[in-house]
C-alpha cells in the first residue's frame, strides 16, 4: 500500500511531471509557494498593524485611584483616566431623589439610578458626551446644567439629568459609567 | 523604452483593462516592462541583487514609517523613545531590528550589485547614465543611513554626527560657516537632530524617484548579461515573467533567510555597544567607528595626514566611480573574457575589504600603513590599471551571440 511517491507521477504532454489524475505537479508547487508567501506576508503585516495598537506603557496607565474624602455634598471633581475626563459628583439628597423619581420617566436609554451609582451619593461618569465626544458642562455651580439639572453639552445641545442619563438632544446614550471599585469608603479605583 | 515585438498578454483584452488603458496605459506598461519584457536568457544569480535592493528600499520605507509613528526627534526624548519602541510598542523590537539590520542588508546588496556591474562592465556604453543614476542612489543611501544612525541619540550617534559634519570644516574659507549651518547652532544639538529626522524621512522617497529613473534607463537598452555582448535577436531573450520573476523570488527567499538570521538571532552584531549610552556632548567614546558600510571610506579619510586632503580623497573615492566608464578603456564589457582584468578586479575587491578592516582599527601602526597602501591601490585601480589594461590586455574571443554557447553542444 505504501507506493513510492514517484510511481504516481507520469510525464505530461508538455514535458512536465504530472500526477496520475492529470494534475500537473507544478500546480502544487505554485499553490504551496503562494500560500507560504502569503502567510508570511500576512503575519509580518500583522506586526506592523499591531504596532499601532496601544503599547504596554499606554495600557499601564489604564487605571486611576481617586480619593473622595475631601468632597462635600454638591461638589464635583474631574479626574483624568486614559486621557479622558471622569466626573465624580457628591450628590445632594435632592439630586438623588430627583434621579430616583425619574427612573420611571420616558427615558431614551432606560436605566435605574441605582444601577448607575454603587453608592448613591457618589456618581461616577465618563465626562464624554455620547453624541460626538465633547466634554459636557455642569461640573461647576456656575456652569449651565441643562433642563434636567445635570449636565449640558455645549457642542450640540444634549441635556443629561442628575444621574447622567440622556433626556434631550442628539446624544443616543446615557453618559457612560466607567468600571470602578471602592478600595475603601472614600477611595475608588477607576479602570 | 525598448522596442521589441510585443505580443500582449491575454489579460490585456479584458474590457476593464482596455477601458483603463485607453485613459491611463498602466496595464500596458506593466505588461510591456514587467511581464513580456525581454531579458537576456543568460542572466546569472548576480543579477538578483538589483531587485533585492528594490525590496530592501520598500522594507526600509515601511518599517521606517511605522517607527516614525513612535519616535521623538528631540534630544530630551529621542533615546528614551527608541527604548520605548523596543520595550513597550507592540512588535516595536521587530520593526527596529528590521530597520537597523535592514540598513546593513541594503548596503550588502547594493555593494554586490555595484561589484557585479564592475565585473561585467555594466557601466559601459550605452549604460553610462544608468550607472550614474545608480551612483546617485548610492550617495543618497549613504546620506540617509548616516542621518538615520544619528536618530537614536546614543554616543555613537552623537559623535558620528559630530565627526561627519566636521568633514565640511576642512573646506577653505567657508568651512566653518557651512558646519554651523549644517548644525543650526554651534554644536550637534536639538536643531541638528530635528533636521536630520526630517531629511531621513525625505531622502528615501528621493531614492525611490531615482530608482524609477534607474529602471527607465535600464529598460532603454535592457540588462547587460554575463557575456557582456548585445542581444542579436529574439532567440537571445526570454520574457521577464515567469523566468526572472521566479528566479528573483527564489533569490529573495534565500536572502530573507540571511536577513532573518540577523533580525531574530543576532540583531546587535553589526551595531556598536557605545550607542547604548545616551549622547553626552562632554565625553567622546575612546574608539569612534562608523557603521561597517562606511569603513573603507573612513580608512581612506584617515590614510591621509592632512585634513582637507583626507576629506577630498574620501569623497574622491566615490566621485571617481562617475568617470569609470571612460577610465576603463577596454571595448570588451564582461570580465569573463578579460583574463588580466579579472585578476585586477579581485585585487580591487580584496583592497576594498582590507580598507574596511583598517577603518575599524585604531589609526596607528600596521592598520594605518596598510590603509595607506590600500588607498593608493584603490585609486591606482581606476587611474592606472584600468586605463592600461584596455591597451595591454588581449581579451579572449567573444561568442557570436548569447544563444550560441547555450544552443550549440559543448565541443568535447
Amino acid at each position: 500500500m505504501a507506493q513510492p511517491a514517484t510511481s504516481t507521477l507520469t510525464t505530461s504532454p508538455g514535458g512536465g511531471r504530472q500526477h496520475e489524475d492529470g494534475t500537473p505537479r507544478r500546480d502544487f508547487l505554485y499553490l504551496s509557494a503562494a500560500a507560504f508567501g502569503a502567510t508570511g506576508a500576512v503575519l509580518t503585516g500583522w506586526a506592523f498593524v499591531h504596532s499601532m495598537n496601544p503599547s504596554a506603557d499606554v495600557l499601564a496607565l489604564s487605571s486611576t485611584e481617586v480619593s473622595l474624602a475631601a468632597l462635600q455634598p454638591g461638589q464635583s471633581i474631574t479626574v483624568t483616566w486614559r486621557g479622558k475626563p471622569v466626573f465624580v459628583r457628591y450628590r445632594t439628597p435632592e439630586e438623588i431623589a430627583k434621579a430616583k423619581a425619574d427612573d420611571k420617566a420616558d427615558l431614551r436609554d432606560p436605566e435605574t439610578d441605582q444601577a448607575r451609582a454603587k453608592k448613591e451619593q457618589f456618581l461616577v461618569l465618563l465626562g464624554v458626551c455620547t453624541h460626538l465626544g465633547c466634554v459636557p458642562l455642569g461640573q461647576k455651580p456656575t456652569d449651565p446644567h441643562g433642563e434636567f439639572g445635570g449636565w449640558f453639552c455645549p457642542c450640540h445641545g444634549s441635556h443629561y439629568d442628575t444621574s447622567g442619563r440622556i433626556r434631550k438632544g442628539p446624544a443616543p446614550k446615557n453618559l457612560e459609567v466607567p468600571a470602578y471599585t471602592y478600595l475603601n469608603d472614600t477611595t475608588i479605583r477607576i479602570g | 523604452m525598448a522596442k521589441y515585438d510585443y505580443v500582449p498578454s491575454p489579460f490585456m483584452s479584458n474590457p476593464i483593462v482596455k477601458w483603463v488603458d485607453h485613459r491611463l496605459p498602466i496595464f500596458e506598461m506593466v505588461d510591456q516592462q514587467l511581464i513580456k519584457y525581454p531579458a537576456p536568457r543568460n542572466l546569472n544569480y548576480w543579477w538578483n541583487f538589483g531587485s533585492l535592493a528594490g525590496v530592501m528600499l520598500v522594507v526600509m520605507i515601511l518599517s521606517g514609517i511605522f517607527l516614525a509613528m513612535n519616535y521623538q526627534p528631540n534630544t530630551l526624548a529621542a533615546f528614551d523613545s527608541v527604548e520605548r519602541i523596543m520595550r513597550d510598542v507592540n512588535y516595536g523590537w521587530l520593526l527596529r531590528y528590521m530597520h537597523m539590520n535592514g540598513a546593513s542588508m541594503f548596503f550588502v546588496v547594493v555593494y554586490i550589485h555595484i561589484a557585479r556591474g564592475m565585473y561585467y562592465g555594466s557601466y559601459k556604453a550605452p549604460r553610462e547614465i544608468l550607472w550614474w543614476l545608480g551612483l546617485l542612489i548610492f550617495l543618497a543611501m549613504m546620506a540617509t543611513a548616516f542621518m538615520g544612525y544619528v536618530l537614536p541619540w546614543g554616543q555613537m550617534s552623537f559623535w558620528g554626527a559630530t565627526v561627519i559634519t566636521n568633514l565640511f570644516s576642512a573646506l577653505p574659507l567657508v568651512g566653518k560657516s557651512i558646519v554651523t549651518w549644517l548644525w543650526g547652532g554651534f554644536s550637534v544639538d536639538n536643531p541638528t537632530l530635528n533636521r536630520f529626522f526630517a531629511l531621513h524621512y525625505l531622502l528615501p522617497f528621493v531614492i525611490a524617484g531615482l530608482v524609477m529613473l534607474h529602471l527607465w534607463a535600464l529598460h532603454v537598452h535592457g540588462s547587460n548579461n554575463p557575456l557582456g555582448i548585445d542581444a542579436k535577436g529574439p532567440q537571445d531573450k526570454i520574457p521577464f515573467h515567469p523566468y526572472y520573476t521566479v528566479k528573483d523570488a527564489f533569490g529573495l527567499s534565500v536572502f530573507l533567510i540571511v536577513y532573518a538570521y540577523f533580525v531574530f538571532f543576532n540583531p546587535y552584531v553589526l551595531g556598536d555597544a557605545d550607542n547604548w549610552i545616551p549622547a553626552n556632548p562632554m565625553v567622546t567614546p575612546p574608539h569612534i567607528v562608523p557603521e561597517w558600510y562606511f569603513l573603507p571610506f573612513y580608512a581612506i579619510l584617515r590614510a591621509v595626514p592632512d585634513k582637507l586632503g583626507g576629506v577630498l580623497l574620501m569623497f574622491g573615492a566615490i566621485a571617481i566611480l562617475f568617470v569609470l566608464p571612460w577610465l576603463d578603456t577596454s571595448r570588451v564589457r564582461s570580465g569573463r573574457f578579460r583574463p588580466a582584468f579579472r585578476v585586477f578586479f579581485w585585487v580591487f575587491i580584496v583592497v576594498t575589504i582590507t580598507l574596511g578592516w583598517c577603518g575599524a582599527q585604531l589609526p596607528e601602526g600596521i592598520p594605518l600603513i596598510l590603509g595607506q597602501v590600500c588607498t593608493v591601490l584603490y585609486f591606482a585601480h581606476f587611474l592606472v590599471f584600468l586605463p592600461l589594461l584596455g591597451w595591454f590586455e588581449r581579451p579572449r574571443p567573444l561568442p557570436a551571440s548569447i544563444a550560441e554557447p547555450v544552443l550549440t553542444p559543448a565541443a568535447k
